[in-house]
């Protein structure tokens, strides 16, 4: 087993860990890599703010089904 | 400088979900804000010649939308005010105005915590609009509405290697909008 990883494998473990899909073995890999990675260590500190970032507040997004029902009566009123 | 121009095609994906969260903390029910950001594209579509190009079709819309929440709140006092008129003369001298008072103060509305929940994700939002398009609607589903990798895949009929290229290049670029337009605003 590989204990040294490089940057974008840490990357994208750490864009898989703001989603709680990364295993432990990797997480234990990334904290490794983040200890004398300078750059990666920005990298999800930025990451981790973005999520945090976004689970603080409350975006409500409209469904598939709502946008069609919008959707279909924009356009019959542009057909008229 | 180029005059904007209206796409109305393209308003139900770009702004929907825009308009929804400003409207949404405003009249609290989901129906009802439909309704209003439905009547608002309708607005538009017909007042589209009115248009000058001069501000973002945004800025535009959310104009109309609310002078639309205004409407909705004008009349549903009509019809509640009858009801409680007496009560609320009868209470004091001069509060018999409150319901009227608090949809004319739109800041009052909410606390300044709930604003700036709010702003910010509307601040999310507008973002989300910056960047690329496909990166977008593949970050919202993942992030914001939760939808698993594997769905999102078969969806787009992508690896799941593509789509963490994707996810990776969103929140780098959703990273440094907000990093501009929200912390060092």
């Amino acid at each position: 087993m590989k204990l040294k990883i490089k940057c974008n494998e840490s990357n994208h473990i750490c864009d898989k860990s703001q989603y709680k899909e990364a295993s432990l073995w990797e997480k234990i890999k990334l904290n490794i890599h983040l200890l004398y990675c300078d750059f990666c260590r920005k990298y999800t500190a930025n990451n981790q703010r973005l999520t945090k970032t976004i689970k603080s507040t409350t975006i409500k997004t409209l469904c598939e089904e709502d946008k069609k029902v919008l959707k279909e009566k924009l356009l019959q009123e542009m057909k008229k | 400088m180029d005059k904007i121009e209206l796409h109305p095609e393209t308003w139900v994906d770009r702004y929907s979900d825009y308009l929804y969260n400003y409207t949404i903390v405003r009249v609290n029910d989901h129906e009802v804000a439909q309704d209003i950001i439905s009547e608002t594209f309708l607005a538009g579509l017909k007042s589209k010649d009115n248009f000058k190009g001069e501000a973002t079709e945004r800025t535009w819309l959310i104009a109309i939308l609310k002078r639309k929440i205004i409407d909705y709140y004008r009349k549903i006092n009509s019809s509640k005010g009858k009801a409680e008129m007496r009560i609320s003369y009868n209470d004091s001298n001069n509060e018999g105005d409150w319901l009227e008072e608090k949809i004319q103060d739109d800041s009052a509305m909410n606390a300044e915590e709930s604003m700036e929940n709010e702003e910010l994700g509307l601040a999310i939002l507008q973002c989300l609009d910056s960047i690329n398009e496909k990166q977008a609607e593949i970050f919202k589903l993942k992030t914001l509405d939760g939808v698993d990798t594997e769905t999102i895949c078969n969806e787009y009929n992508i690896t799941p290697s593509n789509l963490w290229v994707i996810i990776h290049r969103a929140r780098k670029a959703m990273a440094d909008c907000l990093e501009t337009n929200w912390f060092n605003k």
